[in-house]
C-alpha cells in the first residue's frame, strides 16, 4: 500500500435536527487503499461519505484532497463517483445512457462511449441489457448499474455505501470479489461502507469501526479482528463473549468465580473490566474439578461449527466447535491464557453486546 | 377484473353518456342540419323559392279577401318541413378563422407564461421542508377559493384608467396607461387565472424526483445547468404535458375573460359562441359548428403536446 495521503478528514461534527451525527471525525485515507467503514445502522456511514462527496458541508473541521482543502468545493468537481446506497439510478434513460452519463457530459466521442460502456456492462456481468429501461431490473441488477456507471469515470476515489446490499449471498460473494479485483486492477482507492462484518474483514486493507457518530478504532482486519480495543469493537467483529471481570494484578484476572491467568498488564489493582473470549477460542473437555464447568443448554448447527451454549457459574457462554455434546450434558471449559482478552470498562454506558446473563438463542439478534 | 370492480364503474359511465356522450351528440347534430322546405314532388325549395311560395300564398288570399291565417294554411299546404345533413355551418365558421387564430395565439402566450413561472417555483417548493411545501401550496391555491367572477372584476378595477395601479403610477409622475380593454389585459387574466393549474402537476412530478437522483447527477460531473436540462427537465415532462393542457384549453375558450377584461373589442372565440347560443346573434347551429371546430383544434394540440411528453420519457417502464 501506497503510503500517500489522498483524503484527509479533520475533526468533522455534523448535526441533523439538533442532534450531534458525527463527533469529531479525524480519518486519513491513503492513495489505492481499500478502506472500509464499518458500523451498525445510524452510526453516520452515510453521512461521512455524503460529506467527501461533497453532498453536504461539515457543520465544522475540514476536508482534504490532496492537501487541498475542499470543503466548499461541489460534488461534480471532486474527483471522486459514488455508488449510491439506494443506487439512484436515472429513471428516465436506459441502461446504456445511464452508463454513459459520465461520459456524455466529458464530451467523449460516440464510438469511444460506447466502447466504453460495453466493457463495463461485461465487468458487471449485464451484456446485452443496454436498452433495458433501468426499472425493468431486478435490484441486484439495479446495483450493478450503478457501480458500471460510476466506474466508467475512471474516479481516482470510489465511494460505495453498501452497494451489495440487493444481491443474494452467492451473487454477493462473487461482486465482493469482482470489485476488489476491480480496485487492484485499476489502482483506484474505495472507501467502502457496509455493516456486514464479514465483507469488512475480507476486502479491505484498513476497517473504519465506527459507533454513535465516533471511530472507535481504525486497523488491519487482522488487527481489528485480533485486537479490538473494547467490548464495542470485539463483539461488533465476529461473536464474543464479554463477561465482567476484576483485574487483580498484571496477568491476573478473576471472572466467572475463578481467577486466571492472562497476558494483559497496565490496570489499577481490582480495577472492574471487561473480559473479551471468541466462541472458537474456547475448548471444551470432559467435566473436571480443576476446568470451569457448565451445563449445555443449547445446540445449533451452524454448518461448519456447532454452536453450543453453556450455562456455567451465573454466565452463559458461546462456544463454537465442531463435536456436538448432549444438551443437559455437563462439561468443561477450558481456557489458554492468549485467548482472554482483558478491556477497560468502556466508558459509552450501554453496548449491546452478547451480555453474559443472556437468555439461550437471544445472541444474535442482539447485535446491531 | 373483478365483478364488485366492474359494478363500480356503472355511476361513472351513467354519468359520462349524461353529461359527455348526449351533450355531444347534440352539438354534432345541431352543427351537421338544418331544416328544409321539400314541396308535394320531393323537390327541395331554395328560401327565394318558399319566400315567394309564402308570398304567392298570402297574395292569393288577400284578393279573395277572406279571412285566414297564414300559419294554419302554411300547415295545412303540401309543402312540408323536413331536417337534412349539412356542411354549411362548418364551412361558415372558416369565415371567422381569424377570431381562432387570434384566441390560440393569446392562450399561446398565457401558458407560455404561466410555464415560465411555474416551473421555477414549482421546482422550488418540492424542493421546500414537508411543512414549508404545504404553506406555499396553500398560498398557490388560494386565489382559487375565490369567485372566478371575482377574480376578473378585482382585475377590471385594478386595469382601469382611474384604477389603482395607475394611481400608483400617477404618484411617481406616470402615466396613466391605457390598460384595461387591451388584449395584454386578457392574457394577464389568463395567466393570473389559470397559473395554479400549471402550478400543480409540476409540482406533482417534482416531488416525485429523487433527490438522490439529482445528487447522481452531480457527483458523475454535472452542473447545475447540467443536471436541470438532463434530469429535472426530463423527469419532468409529463406535468409540464398536462400543465399545459390545463392552461391552454380553458385559455382557448374563455369569454368570460375577454369580456370583462378585453371590453369586447378582441373577440375571442369563446365570445363567439356564447353569442350564438346567448347574445343577439341567436344561431345555434353555427355556434355548434364553432365548437366543433374548436374541439377538433385543441385534441390536434394536445396530441402534439403529448407526442413531446412521449419523446422524452423514451425507456421508462410506465
Ligand atoms: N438529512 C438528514 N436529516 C436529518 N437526520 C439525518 C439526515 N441524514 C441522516 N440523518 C441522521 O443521521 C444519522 C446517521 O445517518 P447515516 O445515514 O449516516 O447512517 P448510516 O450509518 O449510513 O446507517 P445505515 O447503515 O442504516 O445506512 C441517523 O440517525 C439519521 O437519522
Ligand atoms: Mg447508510
Amino acid at each position: 500500500m501506497n503510503k500517500n495521503k489522498i483524503i484527509e478528514l479533520k475533526n468533522i461534527t455534523m448535526e441533523y435536527d439538533g442532534e450531534q451525527i458525527l463527533k469529531g471525525i479525524n480519518l486519513d485515507i491513503h492513495d489505492k487503499e481499500f478502506v472500509t467503514l464499518l458500523g451498525p445502522s445510524g452510526c453516520g456511514k452515510t453521512t461521512t461519505l455524503r460529506i467527501v462527496g461533497g453532498f453536504i458541508t461539515p457543520d465544522s473541521g475540514d476536508v482534504f484532497f490532496g492537501g487541498k482543502r475542499v470543503n466548499d468545493v461541489p460534488p461534480y468537481k471532486r474527483p471522486v463517483n459514488t455508488v449510491f446506497q439506494k443506487y439512484a439510478l436515472f429513471p428516465h434513460l436506459n441502461v446504456y445512457e445511464n452508463v454513459a452519463f459520465g461520459l456524455r457530459l466529458k464530451k467523449v466521442s460516440e464510438p469511444e462511449i460506447s466502447r466504453r460502456v460495453g466493457e463495463m456492462l461485461e465487468l458487471v456481468d449485464l451484456k446485452g441489457y443496454d436498452k433495458r429501461g433501468v426499472n425493468q431490473l431486478s435490484g441486484g441488477q439495479q446495483q450493478r448499474i450503478a457501480i458500471a456507471r460510476a466506474l466508467i469515470n475512471n474516479p481516482k476515489v470510489l465511494l460505495l455505501d453498501e452497494p451489495l446490499g440487493a444481491l443474494d449471498l452467492k451473487l454477493r460473494k462473487e461482486m465482493q470479489i469482482e470489485l476488489k479485483k476491480i480496485q487492484q486492477r485499476m489502482e483506484i482507492t474505495f472507501i467502502y461502507v457496509t455493516h456486514d462484518q464479514e465483507e469488512a474483514l475480507t476486502m479491505s486493507d484498513t476497517v473504519v469501526v465506527m459507533k454513535d457518530g465516533t471511530i472507535q478504532q481504525i486497523g488491519t482486519p487482522q488487527d481489528i479482528y485480533n485486537e479490538p480495543v473494547n467490548s464495542f469493537v470485539a463483539d461488533f467483529i465476529g461473536e464474543s463473549n464479554i463477561l465482567p471481570g476484576i483485574m487483580h494484578r498484571d496477568r491476573l484476572v478473576e471472572f466467572a468465580g475463578n481467577n486466571f491467568e492472562c497476558v494483559d498488564g497496565g490496570f489499577d489493582p481490582m480495577e472492574p473490566v471487561d473480559v473479551v473470549i471468541r466462541p472458537e477460542d474456547i475448548k471444551l473437555t470432559p467435566a473436571s474439578d480443576d476446568a470451569l464447568n457448565g451445563v449445555v443448554e443449547n445446540v445449533t448447527f451452524k454448518g461448519v461449527h456447532y454452536e453450543i451454549i453453556v450455562k456455567a457459574y451465573s454466565d452463559t457462554w458461546m462456544i463454537h466447535s465442531t463435536k456436538a455434546p448432549n444438551v443437559g450434558e455437563v462439561v468443561g471449559i477450558t481456557l489458554t491464557p492468549e485467548d482472554i482478552h482483558i478491556m477497560k470498562k468502556s466508558e459509552v454506558k450501554k453496548v449491546n453486546y452478547f451480555k453474559s446473563d443472556l437468555t439461550e438463542g437471544s445472541d444474535i439478534e442482539q447485535k446491531i | 377484473m373483478s365483478k364488485k370492480s366492474k359494478y363500480a364503474a356503472v355511476p361513472y359511465l351513467v354519468w359520462m353518456v349524461i353529461f359527455i356522450l348526449v351533450p355531444l351528440i347534440l352539438i354534432g347534430v345541431f352543427a351537421f342540419t338544418t331544416t328544409v322546405q321539400v314541396d308535394s314532388e320531393g323537390n327541395v325549395l331554395t328560401t327565394e323559392e318558399y319566400d315567394t311560395y309564402v308570398a304567392d300564398l298570402i297574395a292569393e288570399y288577400d284578393e279573395i279577401g277572406e279571412d285566414y291565417d297564414i300559419n294554419e294554411l302554411l300547415e295545412n299546404d303540401d309543402i312540408t318541413e323536413k331536417t337534412v345533413f349539412t356542411l354549411a355551418h362548418i364551412l361558415e365558421v372558416s369565415k371567422y378563422s381569424s377570431v381562432l387564430i387570434n384566441s390560440a395565439w393569446l392562450a399561446l402566450i398565457a401558458t407560455a407564461i404561466c410555464l415560465v413561472i411555474a416551473y421555477p417555483l414549482a421546482y422550488m417548493i418540492s424542493r421546500m421542508r414537508e411543512s414549508r411545501q404545504k404553506l406555499a401550496l396553500m398560498l398557490v391555491m388560494l386565489p382559487m377559493w375565490m369567485n372566478f367572477l371575482l377574480r376578473t372584476y378585482a382585475w377590471m378595477t385594478l386595469l382601469e384608467k382611474n384604477g389603482l395601479i395607475n394611481k400608483l403610477f400617477g404618484l411617481i409622475g406616470l402615466g396613466p396607461f391605457e390598460m384595461i380593454n387591451t388584449q395584454g389585459a386578457v392574457v394577464l387574466g389568463m395567466i393570473y387565472n389559470y397559473l395554479p393549474f400549471m402550478i400543480l402537476p409540476l409540482y406533482s412530478v417534482m416531488t416525485k424526483i429523487d433527490s438522490r437522483t439529482i445528487e447522481a447527477a452531480q457527483d458523475l460531473g454535472a452542473n447545475g445547468i447540467q443536471v436541470l436540462g438532463r434530469v429535472i427537465i426530463p423527469l419532468s415532462m409529463p406535468g409540464v404535458a398536462t400543465g399545459i393542457t390545463q392552461v391552454f384549453v380553458p385559455s382557448i375558450s374563455t369569454f368570460i375573460i375577454s369580456r370583462m377584461l378585453g371590453g369586447g373589442t378582441n373577440m375571442l372565440i369563446g365570445d363567439l359562441i356564447d353569442l350564438q347560443f346567448l347574445g343577439n346573434a341567436y344561431n345555434p347551429s353555427l355556434g355548434a359548428a364553432i365548437s366543433l371546430v374548436l374541439m377538433v383544434f385543441i385534441i390536434l394540440c394536445m396530441s402534439i403536446t403529448n407526442q413531446l411528453d412521449n419523446e422524452d420519457m423514451e425507456g421508462v417502464l410506465m
